[in-house]
């Protein structure tokens, strides 16, 4: 039963969420005007993916790093250039060109011999692919200095307590060992443990670094829905690879009423759709949350932008509201970071182990 | 909708540098955190019980020499009063022996100093016999015969004054 409320809950968010997202799309189109800015298209500029990194702007003067371009044209194959190419999309190149608006608004598109504006296959370092690739890396480094350090350390059993980051990190990574990953799979959750810490650490990061504003940081990278749905994909795989036997039965042959499973088999339908959709809610979830986090941070920033025009009493006083709530944002927002990453590490860690049960002894 | 539909090249990172990530901490990253931290927890456990079990052993050792000190005070008591004991048992033996032997000695002096009064008695006597033989000799000289009768005679009259003397 369980299952059917989440299955329930799961499709009525994401409609809400859908029904949302294009509403805005609808509202927005007629709403531009020459000079204006406009904070719908600047906040979906920022959460959305682009081929350079804008850093900011002197006066006139675009300051931004371009990223290099991988894509394989239908006739031309592989090319790859720099991002600056494009000339902050205004020019194309070698038949290349970043589409204006359509159904591929932003992204880098070419002809094809119709005349029609097709994709080419689209590998480019992005600046969510530079910021993910960053971050990987950072977490690599991090994590292989740790362990190194206990590597030497603890040589010929000297077994020394690690003192400043490296202890700090022992906290961490052992509080999400013996506190989720331990009670949440039982006992082997030993052969589970990498994956997991692996997933904490690489979501926690990656939110961290998408809060602090500054040119390396500051991508929209666990608020993607590639990203989360790559690491939702591995969590289904985790657990549906090595469910046991006793987590197959209960799918296919639930300890339910007969009638419910033998004619017409509801539960087990039921049970099988609940297979995607703790994936999807795991999905939607940490990418609703970063998202929606990038969103608010923005949007009151832009409350500065938006009340120039009413005076400068009423911008001055909107500033230091703006000020004082995003601030207040923040720090909610690194709450909520650490709180996303534990969530999708302690229901993986969940699934994983209703994956592992054994038959209660019959 | 574009931040709902997934973009190929980002899903083609992701997956590339989290396999990447996944890979290699899940190799030579956590698994030696994790293994490590939990062998130093399993020692110092170990640890505290050898401290524990050595704290037991030290008071078990210290009871133990007590008990053989209190032992020993014991043997050295028991020792020396059966010293003592002795002691007065051996000087008690060498007293009476001492006793018998001093009796023994006074036995036979006693003997032979009656073996030498009979024996000067005897010689007295016939010291006594002889002198008195001579005497009466000397004096019934003439009509007296120096025979043998007589002398049995004078025996017998001495014989008698002996057991008279000695009633």
């Amino acid at each position: 039963m369980k299952s059917f409320f989440k299955i329930g809950i799961s499709v009525f968010t994401f409609l809400l969420a859908a029904t949302n997202v294009q509403c805005v799309f609808a509202e927005n189109r007629p709403a531009e005007k020459e000079g204006e800015l406009n904070i719908r298209e600047f906040i979906m500029e920022h959460l959305s993916d682009s081929y350079e990194w804008h850093v900011t702007n002197f006066g006139e003067h675009v300051v931004s790093v371009p990223l290099p371009v991988i894509v394989k044209g239908k006739d031309s194959g592989w090319q790859i250039f720099l991002s600056s190419a494009f000339y902050h999309g205004e020019t194309s190149y070698r038949g290349f060109y970043i589409a204006k608006d359509g159904e591929y608004k932003g992204k880098i598109v070419e002809k094809d011999a119709g005349g029609k504006e097709v994709r080419p296959f689209d590998i480019s370092i992005t600046k969510t692919v530079f910021a993910l690739i960053l971050s990987s890396v950072l977490l690599i480094c991090i994590i292989l200095f740790v362990a190194r350090w206990y590597k030497n350390s603890n040589q010929e059993n000297a077994y020394k307590t690690p003192k400043g980051f490296v202890a700090f990190m022992e906290l961490f990574i052992m509080n999400i060992n013996d506190d989720v990953i331990k009670p949440c799979i039982g006992k082997d959750y030993k052969k589970y443990a990498p994956y997991l810490l692996t997933v904490f650490f690489f979501v926690f990061l990656n939110n961290i670094m998408g809060l602090i504003p500054v040119f390396p940081f500051g991508a929209n990278v666990t608020g993607n829905i590639a990203v989360t749905s790559v690491l939702a994909l591995c969590t289904f795989l985790a657990v549906n690879l090595f469910g046991s036997k006793e987590y197959w039965r209960e799918i296919f042959w639930p300890d339910v009423p007969v009638w419910l499973k033998a004619p017409v088999p509801i539960m087990p339908v039921l049970e099988f759709v609940g297979i995607f959709t703790k994936p999807f809610a795991l999905m939607i979830r940490l990418f609703a949350n970063i998202l929606a986090g990038h969103s608010i941070t923005l949007g009151l920033t832009c409350l500065i932008f938006v009340t120039v025009k009413l005076g400068a009493v009423a911008n001055t006083s909107m500033t230091i509201t703006s000020v004082i709530l995003s601030v207040f944002i923040l720090l909610v927002e690194v709450l909520v970071i650490y709180i996303q990453a534990y969530v999708f590490t302690l229901l993986s860690a969940v699934f994983i182990g209703l994956s592992r049960v054994e038959s209660p002894g019959r | 909708m574009s931040l709902l539909l997934p973009d190929t090249g980002l899903l083609f990172w992701m997956l590339l540098s989290f396999g990447i990530v996944f890979f290699i901490l899940a190799k030579f990253g956590f698994p030696v955190i994790t293994k490590m931290v939990d062998e130093r927890n399993d020692y110092i456990e170990k640890s505290l019980q050898h401290a524990k079990e050595a704290d037991e052993k030290l008071a078990a050792v210290k009871t133990e020499s007590e008990a053989i000190l209190a032992e020993a005070r014991n043997a050295q008591q028991r020792m020396l009063e059966e010293v003592a004991d002795l002691r007065k048992k051996l000087i008690e033996e060498a007293k009476q022996k001492a006793g018998i032997e001093a009796d023994k000695v006074m036995e036979t002096m006693r003997a032979s100093i009656r073996r030498e009064k009979e024996d000067a008695v005897h010689e007295i006597r016939s010291q006594v016999v002889s002198l008195s033989v001579e005497i009466a000799e000397k004096i019934i000289r003439k009509n007296l015969e120096p025979d043998a009768e007589q002398k049995e005679l004078i025996d017998r009259l001495l014989n008698e004054v002996n057991t008279t003397g000695k009633n």
